[in-house]
């Protein structure tokens, strides 16, 4: 199901040097035409379809076609990403259509501490068994082998 | 593009982490800790952007890796037990061990940052299986990258990260790690990176085998394409030992997408049947027993059960499906006699199913869609995939790392255990996630972990060996000349023939892949020769791959995309070689459901229960194969 842009919604992020779907993807498919100002997907057979590039794309502007050496046409699976869950809005085939929210964290966006909270732990031996913020992140004793 | 004119940056640093990943932010977490403890300076390096890089990109169902040492319900002696049994016997037992430990610490972490961990009403994580809690993971990466990021802050000046620089060689100074060299794939710019200890982390590999799916569903690969073998190279090109370069993986997914099957098999208890109705991994225990005590082991090893289902495609009794609606229907007959309760579960059952899959492969619930599938009316098809080298799952390949020192027996130190955690045979240079090899099972959360403990090693080595090593700026001449070459072709024989496809002096990045991934197929056992091989075929497959090795110097570029796409495939090509040299190498049939030797067709464990470990010498460019020992250190 290659990702693919939709001319009429995609505005090139504005003109900036590179777009969020540019930006975003993991296989670096996503390439800005600055001609048209119109972002396009360069390589169809090398995409994963983690729809990295639709969660990101300001103007929902990013969908995806199911892979044609496969599936069949006529189907959709769209997600609208906030910043506390997503919701999916899936068109079967034959036109039903399925609504799906799902939660994708709980803490504020930007908040995670490297030591979550727990402090450094007994971590200030570079010796010493424990890992960054352990035993306190771990919750019981690091255990050894070591008679 | 005309051939790019590259500007040369250096850059100078203490600890060079390769790879955002998973175990690369947790290489970055515990690195920035310690590295601010004594003011040293970090490094990490992304060919992608680290909030949705690596195989974590799209999101994750579950945490495959969590003990819950704290609520009593594993221990990492149980983990070991596990891993040593699903991998048929072949397992380093004091690096399964050491991760097993330190995975709780990781997985508490991703809560306090915001990973929606399921839990049940008395606050007790949901299980999936004995080792997997289920999440919505949706943001599982950008999570994780988050507090990577943060802790590189924390760091001021001296923690950096570059996104979009494609790391390819290996940069020494005598035995030991001087650092790596790359490109920008962004704008022309070779990177040189000096560094005084290097933890690589790029990921396992993807594509050296056909796909099933040749036409745009190619990139639908269940590992993802971006995986290159990007850590093997640039570890086994150090001279880094490797092992278990031919335990591959075979996953068994729902088929033409990829769709997960734990949940089903775990949570919803799911059976996979033949189309006959018969119950493969019931009907076919018998047909084990040549891989005894292994078969009998619970669970059944991943690659038994996935020859069970293959016997079953070779008498044509497929396609295997799994049973859905089935499975929801025993879960919801429960409330059969409430109305309400009843609808509330379906729906809730519904819902879980969806999630499963948009949470990391959207391309299976598109494919329900598509097919007017709904899992609580009808099953689905499964089928075994291609393979893969994915170290940190149910495969083992990765470079050969130290233990930890307080896990050795007497026997085992000699062989495990060469001073620094998780450091290669190269000194200075580090694995970890699916770089790291004899280590399965660690899935996301102990790859962060292994990340963390070849972090906390690596700058414990910096401590004590505490000067810069010599980067040879020749070599970094050469690499640049290198990269030149398939531009300078391309520009030389572009107008000789008026098809830019076809032209007798030069090779296209995709045609050289779709070369590789059919010699494979074919000789090395891919899903076409129904996995299985043999010694004549091996050793065609080696003569293959040299005269693809020589035409790769043909490989041509267009643009830095392109270039990235001939460097992938290099690096593919030595994943490839290595893993038909090991498979060449170990004479017996160990794990049936992921590669057969049909001329050694039986598991031999005199002779055979024992690592396969090899060696590139960077100084002649031979390889050497041989024996290693599997110690048992739990009992």
């Amino acid at each position: 199901m290659p990702a693919y842009v939709i001319t009429e919604k995609c505005d090139g992020c504005k003109g900036q040097d590179k777009t969020a779907c540019m930006y975003i993807c993991p296989n670096d498919l996503m390439v800005l035409d600055k001609e048209r100002m119109k972002a396009y997907q360069r390589d169809p057979q090398m995409c994963w379809e983690c729809l990295c590039c639709g969660k990101i794309c300001p103007q929902q502007a990013i969908d995806l076609r199911g892979y044609a050496d496969f599936v069949p046409m006529g189907s959709k699976c769209v997600p609208l990403r906030g910043s506390q869950d997503i919701m999916w809005t899936i068109q079967f085939r034959d036109g039903e259509i399925k609504r799906f929210k799902f939660p994708i964290r709980t803490t504020p966006e930007g908040s995670a501490q490297p030591d979550g909270g727990f402090g450094p732990g007994k971590a200030d031996d570079i010796n010493s068994i424990y890992l960054f913020t352990e035993p306190d992140s771990t919750g019981v004793e690091i255990p050894t082998l070591k008679k | 593009m005309p051939v790019p004119n590259f500007e040369t940056v250096e850059v100078t640093t203490d600890l060079l982490i390769l790879g955002g990943g998973m175990a690369g932010c947790g290489a970055t977490v515990e690195a920035c800790h310690w590295a601010k403890k004594y003011g040293l300076k970090v490094t990490v390096v992304d060919k992608a952007a680290l909030d949705r890089s690596g195989a974590v990109a799209m999101g994750l169902s579950a945490i495959n890796l969590y003990l819950n040492m704290k609520g009593g319900e594993r221990t990492p002696e149980d983990f070991v037990r596990y891993v040593r049994n699903d991998l048929m016997g072949i397992c380093r037992e004091d690096v399964v061990y050491n991760i097993g430990r330190h995975v709780d610490s990781t997985v508490h972490l991703f809560e306090k940052w915001g990973l929606p961990i399921w839990r049940d009403e008395e606050g007790k994580p949901i299980r999936s299986g004995a080792w997997q809690v289920m999440i919505s993971g949706e943001s599982y990466k950008i999570i994780v990258a988050e507090a990577a990021k943060n802790a590189l802050k924390e760091l001021g000046d001296k923690g950096e990260l570059y996104e979009r620089v494609f790391i390819m060689e290996p940069l020494l100074d005598g035995d030991r790690i001087a650092g790596a060299v790359g490109f920008s794939v962004r704008e022309p710019k070779i990177y040189v990176f000096k560094a005084k200890a290097v933890v690589c982390n790029m990921g396992g590999a993807v594509h050296v085998f056909r796909p099933r799916s040749q036409g745009e569903g190619f990139g639908r690969s269940w590992y993802p394409p971006f995986n290159s073998g990007a850590s093997f190279y640039f570890t086994a090109r150090a001279g880094a030992e490797q092992t278990c370069q031919e335990v591959r993986f075979i996953p068994v997914r729902f088929k033409d997408a990829y769709g997960p099957v734990g949940a089903w098999f775990l949570l919803f208890k799911s059976r996979a049947t033949n189309t006959m109705g018969e119950e493969y991994t019931v009907t076919r225990k018998k047909e084990l027993e040549p891989w005894e005590p292994y078969a009998s082991a619970k669970p059944l090893p991943a690659n038994l059960r996935n020859y069970q289902g293959m016997l079953e495609v070779l008498e044509g009794k497929d396609p295997l499906l799994m049973r859905t609606e089935e499975a929801i229907a025993n879960l919801a007959a429960a409330y059969k006699d409430d109305e309400k309760a009843f609808k509330k579960k379906m729906k809730q059952l519904e819902s879980e199913a969806w999630e499963d899959f948009l949470d990391m492969t959207i391309a299976q619930a598109n494919l329900w869609a598509a097919m007017n599938i709904r899992p609580e009316q009808s099953p689905s098809e499964i089928a075994a995939a291609e393979p893969y080298f994915i170290g940190s799952h149910s495969g083992a390949s990765g470079a050969w790392v130290s233990g930890p020192e307080d896990v050795q027996t007497e026997e085992s130190k000699k062989d495990y255990c060469w001073g620094y955690c998780n450091m290669t045979t190269v000194k200075g240079l580090f694995a970890a996630g699916d770089a790291s090899g004899a280590s399965p099972h660690k899935f996301s959360s102990g790859s962060f972990t292994e990340g963390r403990i070849a972090a906390k090693s690596a700058i414990k080595f910096i401590l004590e060996n505490n000067t810069q090593p010599n980067v040879d700026m020749a070599k970094v001449e050469e690499f640049k000349k290198w990269l030149l070459r398939p531009f300078e072709i391309f520009e030389q024989y572009k107008d000789y023939a008026t098809t830019p496809e076809v032209n007798p002096h030069y090779i296209l990045p995709r045609q050289y892949l779709f070369r590789l991934q059919k010699i494979m197929d074919e000789y090395a056992g891919g899903w076409g020769s129904n996995f299985t091989t043999n010694k004549y075929k091996l050793e065609r497959a080696l003569q293959l791959l040299q005269w693809l090795k020589e035409d790769g110097e043909k490989m041509i570029a267009r643009d830095l995309h392109e270039l990235m796409r001939v460097c992938e495939n290099v690096q593919r090509t030595m994943q490839a070689e290595a893993h038909v040299r090991a498979m060449l190498f170990r004479e017996e049939t160990r794990w049936p459901g992921y590669y057969f030797r049909a001329d050694f067709p039986k598991m031999d464990e005199q002779n055979w229960k024992c690592f396969v470990n090899l060696r590139w010498d960077p100084n002649t460019g031979e390889w050497s194969v041989f024996k290693r020992p599997v110690h048992n250190i739990i009992p």
